[in-house]
């Protein structure tokens, strides 16, 4: 049964993985990397490590996710803004490259001598990755880690702001326009498609 | 299911990064990959964890989730940025930015 879900799981993983490299729109790349992130998040549960399977659900398949959503539809999507621009070389040794590191972390990883490769991991024991252990341990051991990492989070957020902050001085278009301009563009109706998820997709139907 | 498959699924999620990386143009793709190269490292991570009984590679995991998530959010503000003022979303057309 476990050895079903895994191959399940590892097929989804691998083939959204896959898909975020190759398709063309960011839009469906980012929609790629939520199932990719789902079905890492089952080989997270086969391997005991329930709250790790839980936040990566909740914190990337879900917050981050969205944020890349925003900027996607935000920056735009339209197809002839993005391209596999890399030059021939690059489209050939990239992949190439790719390959070669993926034979020598093969053999490094065949070659280990760890003889608990082959094996199905250490005897289960109760409580192994439930929330409540990793908490405890989060609040004894790793109290440091866990301090550094909301001072870490603090500065991204501030740099996010500083980084996309709207500057004066630049021209924003719609900055200048009186009340009664407003007043016309708001009483005018919608266009169509636009408002919708098929505008960030840059493929109004 | 035997530890080393993970790890065998994991070396495959990086390479696919690591292309992908190495062969897109876009920035917000490029995040994308970075994602999944850590995300792979994640998934070694917990199985080692596994491996050991211990939990604190699934401690590391966590933390290599709030430095991703750190990470996304400076890269997202710089291409927010960089279409604000105009120029084109393309690592390319942004060699200006190496310093």
């Amino acid at each position: 049964m476990s050895a079903v879900v895994f191959f399940i799981a590892a097929i989804v993983a691998l083939g959204g993985a896959v898909a975020v490299v190759t398709l063309r729109n960011p839009f469906y790349a980012v929609l790629a990397l939520v199932c990719h992130l789902v079905a890492l998040a089952a080989l997270f549960l086969l391997l005991r490590a329930e709250f790790v399977a839980a936040a990566q659900v909740v914190v990337y398949a879900g917050a981050v996710m969205v944020l890349y959503v925003f900027v996607v539809a935000y920056v735009g999507g339209a197809p002839g803004t993005e391209e596999l621009r890399a030059g021939p070389a690059m489209r050939f040794f990239g992949p190439l490259m790719a390959l070669a590191l993926a034979v020598e972390l093969m053999i490094a990883l065949l070659g280990s001598a760890l003889s608990g490769i082959t094996s199905k991991g250490a005897p289960y024991i109760p409580g192994f990755g439930t929330p409540r252990q990793i908490g405890k341990l989060f609040l004894t051991d790793y109290l440091f880690v866990f301090e550094t990492a909301s001072l870490l989070l603090l500065v991204a957020a501030i740099g996010a702001v500083v980084l996309a902050r709207r500057r004066r001085g630049l021209d924003e278009p719609g900055a200048g326009m009186s009340v009664d301009d407003l007043r016309r563009l708001v009483a005018e109706p919608r266009a169509k498609d636009t408002g919708t998820m098929a505008e960030g997709a840059g493929t109004p139907s | 299911m035997a530890i080393g498959w993970y790890l065998t699924v994991s070396v495959l999620i990086f390479c696919i990064g690591v292309t992908g990386v190495l062969v897109r143009r876009n920035p917000l793709v490029i995040l994308l990959c970075l994602e999944l190269m850590l995300n792979a490292a994640n998934l070694a991570l917990v199985a080692f964890a596994r491996m050991h009984g211990g939990e604190a590679g699934q401690i590391f995991a966590l933390i290599v989730m709030v430095v991703a998530a750190c990470e996304v959010t400076v890269g997202l503000g710089l291409i927010v940025a960089i279409s604000r003022r105009g120029l084109a979303v393309d690592v390319d057309e942004l060699r200006e930015l190496d310093g």
